[in-house]
């Protein structure tokens, strides 16, 4: 077996030395962070516009996750990106033809992305929340209140996992251009609009996006949303085993067909 | 025939090809040989058209390219295999130049089945090998029937059999009267294709001659021969022989004697002199990459003192410059081994290769293509 | 040293690879044949553990692909100039490779100085030429120093100089006991480079033997005699029993016989030899033989390379005999 640490030490040096990684992982982190804010913003200006319900409901530590509905996709950029160049520009060959074990191969590059993007995750959630708490103004939250910690490392737990579930289907379909046309509508079109249609909303409700972010509400029914049938860390749990299963996937593809 | 005079293309400062004229003659073929970067490329360019050279001109048949009536009738090219809309199937890539053109449909087809191509025609051409996609280039120049056709690196990715048809389509092409321009990086293959050559190098013209004479005169003729294996005596006998009478007497590695500067007749002669009996007697010429090789070092070595030393000793006493020692006079009666290798010193046996990279040769082809 | 066992790979029917066995040697250079579509690449491919074998082994220095302990420091392969990635520099891209195998980072250089890439070591590789890209693939495959190595079609893309600079390295490479192993489409270039070959046909083994008696085997070798006494000389001949023909320029031609016979008799009856040399077909015509019944691909044309060669009898010949045995030496490596 080529030494683990040895094939980390390879993996890393392949994702700082590309430019994709710098800025996927970037707008990630800006593109919730801004729009995060914006949001904020404008909710604490117009939150007496807010009917009762809403307001009795409001959720200040989850408005400031607001962002990640698009920064997301720069994650899923990045999941695919890490593992879909390895085919399109045939470096496959090359790095199987150095390190021939499968497994070792793939979950020390999943390890290694998978490691950044969690770092950048947190790094977001927490720069989001910060932010957004400070132009909440008065209906600002605090960290130390209850569950608040929780959600803002779920935050950034729910952006590493969406990074990890992408390499996983990269994996799966060893292309970046079909991983992307699929992930990204469905992150961004698909799983929200479903979210909004009656019946198809409880089928919706177990999708890896809407069951892992389920972890940055702290009210229960936040924004008077319907109460999902598991709690946080139970979404959370759902969509591990989403990503779970996509990298197993992943890895059997590898194992089983032809480089 | 396609014919240039005072060719010269400036990219600011650099020159690309410099005050370059040359004849492409009917009925033959002619190679066009240089490192990367010498300026094959935009000399073919701007002999189609492509580029604007900025001094000089070159026409074919008369007429600079881009005012022949219908063109595509009268030259046809190859220049790369993948310069074709990959959605389009063969068939309608070659139709639509073929419409463009004014040639019936009927010679779509025509030249399908010439390259080849006939059961693939409907079929996209981005699904393609570079070895299909070459075909179909192939076919796109023959479309026209042209008189003069251009070819460059006609062999890449075809298979042997594809490789020897292209070589005999060429031939055949010349023998027919046409004008046939083939630019190749395969030494061994240009041998055995092309009859005359245009060579330059830093983009000006370093021969332009018969492939013959290009060998001979930048390269040595030898002899090889042979004694009795069984009587070594009859070997030393030879050597001493044939060394007196001003040859010079090289060792092969299966005992052969290689031998320069004498006729095969005198050479045979010598023998029955010596009471030597020959098992063999053959003529050798050089092959073709080694005079290229010659040639185009020489160019590289212009301005070295070295140079200056090599007008002080007689040409043939130094077929191989660059091995170290080999260009000295043989010390009789030692008897030099031929060196295995050709242009290039080979590491020491025993020496990692790796740790003498500058015995290697640099690269004519980095920087320039890092562009 | 490489040993394949009964290595067979089918896609659905179709089998690319039909239980191929041979073993690439040590200390010469291993040339690989065959027409398009005959199996070269999903062979190799097989050797370094890319594609799964439908059943058969294939065995470096007797042990699975999989079970070599960081392989590039036994088997370097250059399969594909463009199999890296175009955004990583030349040097990124090799000290990825040097790491996951624990190669010194130092030798990242050398391998580049080596091939002569140390000038673009950082410019990203998609801006390379076909043949920067090859050199980058050849510095890959000797990173690891290792005792075995592949090359498919090395010399694609480089220029005259780079071709005989990648055929010396090659030959240094096995004078110094190494396993190599080449394929390419260019006989011309294979009759310089190879000791040994390894031809396929439709994926089963054709031929195994070395350079010399492929050619032998393969095609009408003969020996050349030219005398000023020409009349005697055949006279001589067709006394003895053999069957001299005139090919012109006063040149005989006499098939089947020892050149060293010939020079004795020659010798023993005082007769002048202006020329004694033995001919041979190249090795393209010896290529051409054996696989003419190889490549029935091109009958029905079907295959994904139905593209087929062109209609041998218009053009070419590919299935005739040898026909002018290219006697000439500058296609022999004089």
């Amino acid at each position: 077996m080529a030494a683990a640490s040895a094939v980390l030490q390879s993996e890393w040096t392949k994702i700082r030395t590309v430019s994709s990684t710098v800025w996927t992982l970037a707008s990630a982190l800006l593109v919730t962070v801004a729009m995060s804010a914006a949001l904020c913003a404008l909710m604490s200006s117009t939150f007496d516009d807010l009917s009762d319900l809403e307001r009795a409901t409001f959720d200040p530590t989850l408005i400031s996750f607001s962002g990640m509905i698009l920064g997301q996709l720069a994650m899923v950029v990045f999941g695919v990106l890490v593992v879909g160049t390895e085919y399109s520009s045939g470096m496959i060959r090359t790095s199987l033809a150095a390190v021939p074990q499968r497994a070792t191969f793939l979950f020390s590059k999943i390890a290694v992305a998978g490691a950044l993007a969690l770092v950048v995750g947190l790094a977001t959630s927490f720069l989001s929340f910060f932010l957004g708490q400070a132009l909440l103004g008065e209906h600002r939250t605090s960290i130390g209140a209850d569950n608040v910690l929780r959600a803002v490392i779920g935050g950034g737990l729910y952006m590493g996992l969406i990074a990890l579930f992408s390499m996983g289907v990269a994996a799966m379909l060893r292309s970046s251009m079909l991983s992307l046309g699929i992930l990204v509508p469905f992150f961004f079109l698909v799983s929200q609009i479903l979210s909004a249609v009656p019946k198809a909303k409880e089928v919706a409700a177990y999708f890896p996006d809407q069951a892992g972010a389920k972890i940055m509400q702290v009210v229960p029914n936040a924004m008077n949303s319907e109460e999902a049938p598991y709690g946080p860390w139970g979404g959370l749990g759902i969509m591990l085993i989403w990503v779970a299963a996509a990298l197993i996937g992943g890895y059997l593809v590898l194992k089983k067909r032809d480089a | 025939m396609i014919e240039a005079v005072g060719l010269t293309k400036r990219y600011g400062a650099k020159t690309a090809v410099y005050n370059l004229s040359f004849q492409v003659r009917p009925g033959v073929v002619t190679g066009f040989l240089g490192p990367n970067g010498s300026g094959k490329s935009t000399t073919m360019r701007m002999i189609l058209g492509l580029d604007q050279p900025t001094a000089g001109h070159v026409t074919i048949g008369g007429h600079p390219f881009r005012q022949l009536p219908n063109a595509p009738r009268q030259v046809g090219a190859l220049l790369d295999a993948k310069a074709v809309h990959g959605g389009r199937s063969a068939r309608s890539h070659l139709l639509s130049l073929a419409q463009l053109a004014g040639i019936p449909a009927q010679r779509v087809d025509e030249v399908l089945g010439v390259v080849g191509l006939q059961d693939v025609a409907k079929r996209r051409s981005n699904g393609f090998s570079l070895g299909m996609g070459q075909r179909l280039g192939i076919a796109a120049a023959l479309l026209g029937d042209p008189q003069v056709l251009l070819f460059d690196e006609p062999v890449n990715g075809l298979d042997p059999e594809g490789i020897l048809w292209v070589r005999n389509l060429m031939k055949k092409l010349a023998s027919e009267g046409r004008t046939v321009f083939v630019s190749s990086h395969l030494m061994s293959e240009m041998a055995l294709t092309a009859d005359h050559l245009i060579v330059i190098g830093r983009g000006q013209l370093l021969a332009d001659m018969s492939v013959t004479d290009f060998i001979s005169a930048n390269s040595a003729d030898f002899a090889r021969v042979r004694t009795p294996a069984t009587e070594p005596g009859q070997r030393e006998k030879l050597t001493a022989a044939l060394m007196e009478a001003g040859g010079q007497v090289m060792s092969e590695p299966d005992g052969a004697l290689r031998v320069t500067g004498l006729p095969l007749p005198r050479i045979s002669d010598l023998a029955h002199d010596a009471d030597v009996r020959l098992w063999e007697l053959s003529p050798h010429q050089a092959s073709l990459e080694e005079a290229y090789m010659r040639l185009t070092q020489g160019a590289v070595d212009y301005r070295s003192t070295d140079d200056k030393l090599a007008h002080l000793q007689p040409p043939v006493q130094q077929p191989h410059p660059g091995q170290p020692g080999y260009g000295m006079p043989p010390q009789p009666p030692v008897v030099q081994d031929v060196p295995q290798q050709g242009w290039y010193a080979p590491p020491p046996p025993g020496q990692n290769p790796y740790t003498s990279p500058q015995q290697q040769p640099q690269p004519s082809d980095t920087p320039k293509d890092a562009r | 040293m490489i040993e394949l066992e009964g290595l067979t790979k089918r896609y659905g029917p179709k089998t690319a690879v039909d239980d191929l066995s041979f073993q690439v040697r040590p200390g010469v250079i291993t040339g690989f044949l065959g027409p398009n579509g005959a199996g070269k690449s999903t062979t190799m491919r097989m050797m370094l553990d890319l594609d799964n074998p439908t059943s058969g082994t294939v065995r470096i220095d007797g042990r699975h692909y999989r079970d070599l302990d960081e392989p590039l420091k036994y088997i370097g392969a250059l399969l594909d100039a463009k199999a890296m990635h175009g955004g990583r520099s030349a040097y990124n891209n090799l000290l990825c490779l040097a790491q996951s195998n624990r190669i010194p980072e130092r030798r990242v250089g050398e391998v580049l100085d080596l091939v002569g890439l140390t000038p673009v070591a950082r410019k990203k590789s998609k801006g390379f030429s076909l043949g920067m890209g090859q050199r980058l693939g050849i510095a890959s495959a000797l990173l690891g120093d290792p005792e075995i190595l592949m090359f498919d079609e090395p010399v694609n893309g480089l220029d005259p100089e780079g071709i005989h600079w990648i055929r010396n390295l090659m030959k240094a490479l096995a004078a110094e006991g190494r396993t190599i192993f080449v394929s390419s489409h260019l006989m011309s270039e294979m009759a310089l480079t190879a000791d040994h070959l390894i031809v396929i046909g439709q994926g089963k083994l054709l031929a195994d033997t070395s350079m010399a008696d492929f050619i032998q085997q393969n095609s009408r070798s003969y020996v050349r005699l030219r005398s000023p006494q020409q009349e005697r000389l055949r006279d001589l001949l067709h006394a003895n029993g053999f069957i001299a023909v005139e090919a012109g320029n006063g040149t005989l031609e006499v098939d089947g016989v020892a050149i060293e016979k010939l020079g004795e008799l020659a010798a023993e009856h005082g007769l002048v030899l202006h020329e004694l040399s033995s001919q041979r077909a190249s090795l393209e015509e010896a290529f051409m033989q054996m696989t003419a019944a190889a490549v029935e691909y091109h009958a029905h044309g079907t295959d994904v390379h139905g593209a087929g060669p062109a209609p041998g009898p218009r053009w070419g010949t590919p299935s005739g005999p040898p026909s002018p045995p290219a006697s000439d030496p500058t296609s022999q490596g004089a």
